[in-house]
């Protein structure tokens, strides 16, 4: 059985390989949750008390009774929805137009990434600008336009915050879906849509039948990477609203971080970050089930 | 009205040819002109090969009756009916891609299933039509695989099989045994001229390899730079090459060519005077002879050779040998004969005669043949 000794042998090569690798997520990765999980054991507020105290699960018993932690879950999910979803049609959208061969593709192509180039807090920072209400661009085109009489308060509004917020994320990420969904149109081979326009095809269908099946692992790849920040958004929401108005726009990661920075209650934010890692394990975990699936299918075997 | 004829291929005028491309023009570039004015007939039950070197323009060709590239001049007809302006999906042609152009991610049953599904043809006739090709091509084992796990000459068959299905007006094949290994293809290519013979529609099929192009066609169109320089039987193609060009590329080993002086009468051909026949006259200094290496045989005892030279090179070729003569002289010379097996070769000179029937006679500037037979 020469073949099981060269499988035996190749894998053992393998796990030599990646052994460094996962020694050192297990540094960076695995000990810092293991610890978080260890300290949402106890009860540990540097404002209130010194010493800390094990209470076992208490810090998740008071969690499900906590209507700032409900409302940020909520936010969060909307956030990530919506935001996921515009980028995703839009991101399609401009990698099926990029995929096109037209005059200056190339410096439209670079144009095009330069929102994700661009560093969140100053895009935030430009942004919270823009929807000023004494001095925005928005409200002054409107204005011009005639269709508002005075200023809308775009990020008092906490209906309308929420939606300046997920548009600016849009505006930022929409790049990184075109771009990978761009290398994925890329490798799907010109012959495929010329034998189906033969077979029959109208391009609606040849997007149906071809272009959506073949570019499903990038599709998933790109939702999965987007779920993931989405999830974890912090940085643009802290800087254009701070979590305003009236914790409107406050998403998990800035309860978190109000949680540990500014009541400094390590335990109970200890027990946030656990349940939220969580959470996005389970659905990374199912991504990725329907990504080797679609992976498998799309490259013709199984 | 009741009308049960299922075949909407039937031709509109009886009369007119199953394909027909007319006066034919592709510019991509100001330079780059890989078709010009191509006409073309072909009949129904006909095999036309279109055979030329890498980029002469045999894909363009095919692409533009298959309506994936637009002629820049020029029409295509099918069945009398003038196609130009419609689209791939119009026309009711099926095509076999030199990389197969299977759906990876479809069954080898759904790629066979698309074409007759997208033209929504009824569920029952699909799988009838799909087991008649299936039985056919005996394709009953891999129905259910991905072409991913298919060899390569098994991807084939499915390409063949998908066209097979859609019952076209057209086959076009670009190069379908390229990707194949040498002793498959000859196998595949037997079986691809039974399978087409069986078939009433007429097929194009595209090649650079002369052996394809002669084993499976009725006709033979070779190009080279865009132009159309013979269509032709492939017989004739091989015993009347109707230029230098078509001369070279077809037959392997390649034919002999020997520029000679000549003064209208008769021409130089080593240290003798030979007479040219007399529809061959010209006016010009010199003049192309072309005799394939097969016609040039060993001279026998007391024959007087056409030329005489040296071996400078022996070649087996299994059948034979193929030397290479260097023939001294005021304009020295390289003759290719093909030499049977028991022949031994010495260091004396060999002595080499022409058949006479077999030499053709090309003007030496414009390549084109001379003599008419
Ligand atoms: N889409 C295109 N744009 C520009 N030039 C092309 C294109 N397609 C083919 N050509 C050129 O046209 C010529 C003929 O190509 P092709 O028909 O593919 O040749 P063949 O199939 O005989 O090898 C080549 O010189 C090729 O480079
Ligand atoms: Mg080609």
């Amino acid at each position: 059985m020469t073949k099981d000794i060269i499988v035996q042998r190749e894998r053992r090569v393998g796990w030599l390989l990646v052994l460094p690798a996962l020694l050192l997520l297990l540094g960076v990765f695995a000990y810092p949750i293991g610890q978080a999980f260890w300290q949402s054991l106890f009860n540990q507020n540097l404002g209130t008390q010194l010493t800390s105290e094990f209470t076992g699960l208490s810090n998740y018993a008071r969690m499900t009774q906590d209507g700032r932690f409900w409302q940020t879950m909520w936010n969060t999910s909307v956030f990530t929805f919506f935001s996921v979803f515009f980028e995703f049609l839009l991101g399609l959208g401009v990698a099926l137009v990029l995929n096109q061969s037209f005059r200056g593709r190339g410096i439209v192509r670079t144009v095009a990434i330069l929102p994700w180039a661009l560093p969140t807090a100053l895009i935030a920072l430009a942004w919270t600008w823009i929807f000023n209400d004494q001095y925005g661009i928005v409200n002054d085109i409107l204005l011009r336009l005639g269709l508002i009489q005075t200023g809308i308060n775009w990020l008092g509004n906490p209906t309308l915050a929420m939606g300046a917020v997920i548009f600016a994320d849009v505006w930022k990420t929409t790049p990184f879906i075109s771009i990978l969904l761009l290398a994925g149109l890329q490798s799907i081979s010109e012959d495929l849509y010329e034998a189906h326009r033969i077979d029959g095809a109208s391009p609606w269908q040849s997007f149906r039948q071809i272009t959506l099946p073949l570019l499903m692992p990038q599709i998933v790849i790109a939702l999965l990477f987007r779920f993931a920040q989405a999830f974890g958004i912090f940085d643009l929401i802290a800087v254009m609203t701070g979590g305003g108005p009236g914790g409107a726009t406050e998403t998990v990661s800035l309860y978190i971080y109000s949680t540990v920075m500014r009541y400094l209650d390590f335990g109970y934010g200890a027990a946030l970050v656990v349940v939220t890692f969580v959470l996005l394990i389970l659905v990374v975990a199912i991504a990725a089930f329907f990504l080797n699936r679609s992976r498998a299918k799309a490259r013709g075997v199984n | 009205m009741t009308q049960t004829d299922l075949k909407p291929t039937q031709a509109h005028t009886t009369n007119a040819p199953a394909l027909e491309v007319r006066s034919l023009n592709k510019t991509f570039a100001p330079t780059v002109v890989p078709v010009k004015n191509l006409n073309l007939t072909v009949e129904r039950g006909e095999f036309l090969t279109l055979l030329g070197p890498s980029g002469c323009g045999k894909s363009t060709v095919l692409r533009m009756i298959a309506g994936l590239e637009h002629p820049t001049k020029g029409q295509v007809l099918i069945d009398g009916e003038d196609v130009t302006r419609l689209s791939p999906s119009d026309r009711n042609i099926a095509m076999v891609f030199q990389s197969y152009a299977l759906y990876p991610h479809m069954t080898v049953h759904d790629n066979i299933a698309s074409g007759l599904k997208l033209r929504r043809i009824p569920k029952g006739d699909i799988e009838d039509r799909i087991r008649d090709v299936v039985d056919f091509l005996g394709l009953h084992e891999l129905l259910n695989r991905k072409p991913g796990q298919l060899s390569g000459g098994q991807r084939q068959r499915v390409a063949v099989a998908r066209t097979l299905v859609r019952r076209p007006s057209v086959f076009l094949l670009d190069e379908p045994l390229s990707n194949l290994d040498a002793l498959l293809r000859e196998n595949v290519r037997a079986e691809l001229k039974q399978l087409f013979e069986s078939q009433q529609a007429p097929v194009v099929y595209v090649t650079h390899d002369q052996v394809e192009a002669m084993t499976l066609s009725s006709k033979v169109a070779v190009l080279n730079e865009g132009y159309l320089q013979q269509l032709d039987t492939p017989e004739r193609i091989y015993t009347h090459p109707a230029n230098r060009f078509v001369a070279g590329f077809v037959g392997s080993p390649q034919m002999n060519f020997l520029t000679l002086p000549c003064d209208g009468q008769s021409v130089t051909l080593g240290n003798r005077r030979a007479p040219l026949p007399t529809e061959v006259r010209t006016d010009a200094k010199e003049i192309t002879l072309g005799i394939r290496p097969e016609h040039v045989r060993l001279a026998r005892e007391g024959e007087s050779p056409t030329v005489e030279g040296t071996v400078s090179l022996v070649e087996h070729l299994g059948m034979h040998k193929l030397y290479t003569v260097q023939v001294p002289g005021k304009m020295p010379m390289t003759v290719r004969s093909l030499i049977p097996l028991s022949h031994t070769h010495s260091d004396r000179p060999i002595k080499l005669v022409f058949s006479g029937n077999a030499i053709h006679w090309f003007d030496a500037e414009t390549g084109d043949r001379l003599n008419q037979d």
